[in-house]
């Protein structure tokens, strides 16, 4: 088990594996997505409250579920970079920040468009909306001390340790509608109970998360596979590569 | 144990003596302090009173802006002089002294910025309880602020573009800001403010337990 | 559901059209920025190893 770590830890290998894991990840990805939009828009039946602007549910909840989802790989990834020095998680915090604030803006705008004729407001400081507007900032923080430093290894390691000081927003946004009492609806999907949402509109809804995991995936291993080259211009591997 | 005690005051006793000894910061850090608490009364017309309503909040916006506009002071004339790497090869641990650096920014830069505060508080006649809910949430808040922002001082030193360093410690400050204004609206209706001040204090453990092993880390991190 | 249904969106067409719109633009520039960075990045490398070689 620790060689097939370690294994991972090497550039070269997760250059040529990624390659593999790229296809399949786009095919799911493409899949799922169609799949979700056509169940979402179409086939599920309207809301009894809220008509058919409750579709926004499907972009709006795979947003924020990813937003807290790539936020916690890069706590996990610097942690694992401060005590183990492994280049490839340096890399992955660094590629994903900024798919991360992009997910935590995307989260905040279509809630804000819903929140209009659910609520009758587009914006309302509850604790929920608070404290991922706080993630937001922290992901911009972030992305602005990674550039601030010109030695990447350095600009990593620091990174790593803001990521894990702001590690504490995520329990405080997934655990916020069940401690205070807030505008923002409570949970819907929860792994032990049965989900208190119809199955025909719970399903497109599964689709687009899975859609939205495999987007965010596809997305970093392009971005990974950039920065693994720029990392190891120097090496045979590289070069060959470039030189074909 | 005891000498570490002795180094723990000996780092405190220096930086208190140097903060003192050159007081600019120190009286830059309270007439700005002043300043902003002005401002807010300025921008909404001498007649109006919507000031009255917000006077705690303004006054908890301005030590948090005066804190980040302080924090600066904590490592740069070490980290420039070399000190701090002499402190890193010190035999003693780095998160002992760099806690007793933190102590000593918080009673040149959060003690004063307290009793300030108070006295601001009665001279806008602001009323007992209100008063009391803010010293609470000033003495427990402060030093948070102090501890979070010597992690993102020691992240940040002497890098180019001096805005990152307050950009990186308002998000994070955000959530004391939340639970001591609620901490001040409920005192104004009469409420009790228990539950703020253990959010609050344990925030604030959390801090003295964290913060000193992370600016610690980062200030390595940096000199590496 | 009707075309007319899936479109005008029982009323809603406005908050629910922006809302996947807004999805769409921030998915699609992900994509964007990252194939443009890998091509970008591509070329860069081979025009320095081409110097070297030089």
């Amino acid at each position: 088990m620790y060689k097939w770590i370690h294994q991972f830890g090497s550039p070269k290998y997760f250059y040529d594996i990624s390659l593999h894991l790229s296809k399949w990840v786009t095919i799911v990805c493409i899949v799922c997505f169609i799949g979700g939009l056509y169940g979402g828009l179409v086939l599920a039946p309207a809301d009894y409250q809220q008509g058919d602007s409750f579709r926004i549910i499907y972009v709006h909840v795979p947003a924020a579920w990813m937003s807290l989802f790539i936020y916690v790989i890069l706590a996990t990834s610097g942690a694992i970079s401060l005590i183990w020095h492994i280049k490839i998680t340096d890399i992955i915090a660094r590629v994903s920040a900024p798919i991360g604030a992009s997910f935590t803006f995307l989260a905040l705008s279509t809630g804000a468009i819903w929140g209009k004729p659910m609520w009758g407001t587009y914006w309302v400081w509850d604790a929920r909306l608070t404290s991922e507007l706080i993630l937001l900032f922290l992901y911009l923080g972030y992305i602005a001390l990674q550039s601030a430093f010109d030695d990447k290894r350095i600009a990593a390691r620091a990174g790593a340790i803001l990521a894990l000081i702001g590690i504490i927003n995520i329990p405080i946004i997934h655990y916020s509608v069940e401690w205070w009492s807030t505008l923002h609806q409570g949970p819907t999907i929860t792994k032990l109970d049965k989900p208190s949402i119809h199955l025909t509109m719970l399903i497109p809804l599964i689709l687009m998360v899975i859609a939205f995991k495999t987007f965010y995936i596809a997305i970093a291993l392009i971005k990974t596979r950039s920065e693994i080259l720029k990392y190891e211009c120097n090496s045979s591997w590289v070069k060959k590569i470039l030189g074909n | 144990m005891s000498e570490y005690i002795n180094i723990f005051n000996v780092i405190l006793k220096r930086d208190l003596m140097l903060a003192f000894r050159d007081k600019t910061d120190f009286i830059n850090s309270l007439i700005f302090f002043i300043i902003v608490i002005t401002l807010f009364p300025l921008t909404f017309g001498t007649k109006s009173t919507i000031v009255n309503e917000i006077i705690p909040g303004m006054i908890w916006i301005s030590a948090l802006l005066a804190t980040c506009l302080s924090l600066e002071t904590i490592f740069r004339s070490d980290f420039e002089d070399g000190s701090i790497e002499q402190l890193t090869l010190s035999r003693y641990p780095l998160t002992l002294l760099v806690s007793a650096k933190i102590f000593a920014h918080w009673i040149t830069f959060g003690m004063p910025l307290i009793i300030i505060s108070l006295l601001m508080g009665i001279l806008l006649s602001l009323s007992n309880e209100i008063i009391i809910a803010l010293f609470i949430t000033l003495i427990l808040g402060t030093p948070i602020l102090s501890l979070l922002g010597s992690v993102m001082v020691a992240l940040t030193i002497g890098l180019r573009g001096g805005m990152l360093l307050n950009l990186l410690i308002l998000p994070l400050s955000m959530p004391v800001l939340i639970f001591s204004t609620v901490a001040i609206q409920n005192a104004a209706l009469n409420q009790s403010i228990i539950a703020e001040t253990y959010f609050l204090a344990g925030i604030l453990v959390l801090a003295i337990t964290l913060a000193p092993l992370a600016t610690a880390t980062a200030l390595r991190i940096r000199l590496s | 559901m009707s075309l007319n249904n899936f479109f005008s969106m029982g009323g809603y067409a406005a908050y629910v059209w922006s809302a996947y719109g807004i999805s769409f633009i921030v998915l699609f520039l992900n994509i964007f920025l990252a194939v443009r960075n890998e091509r970008k990045t591509i070329d860069e490398l081979k025009k320095r190893l081409g110097s070297n070689n030089k």
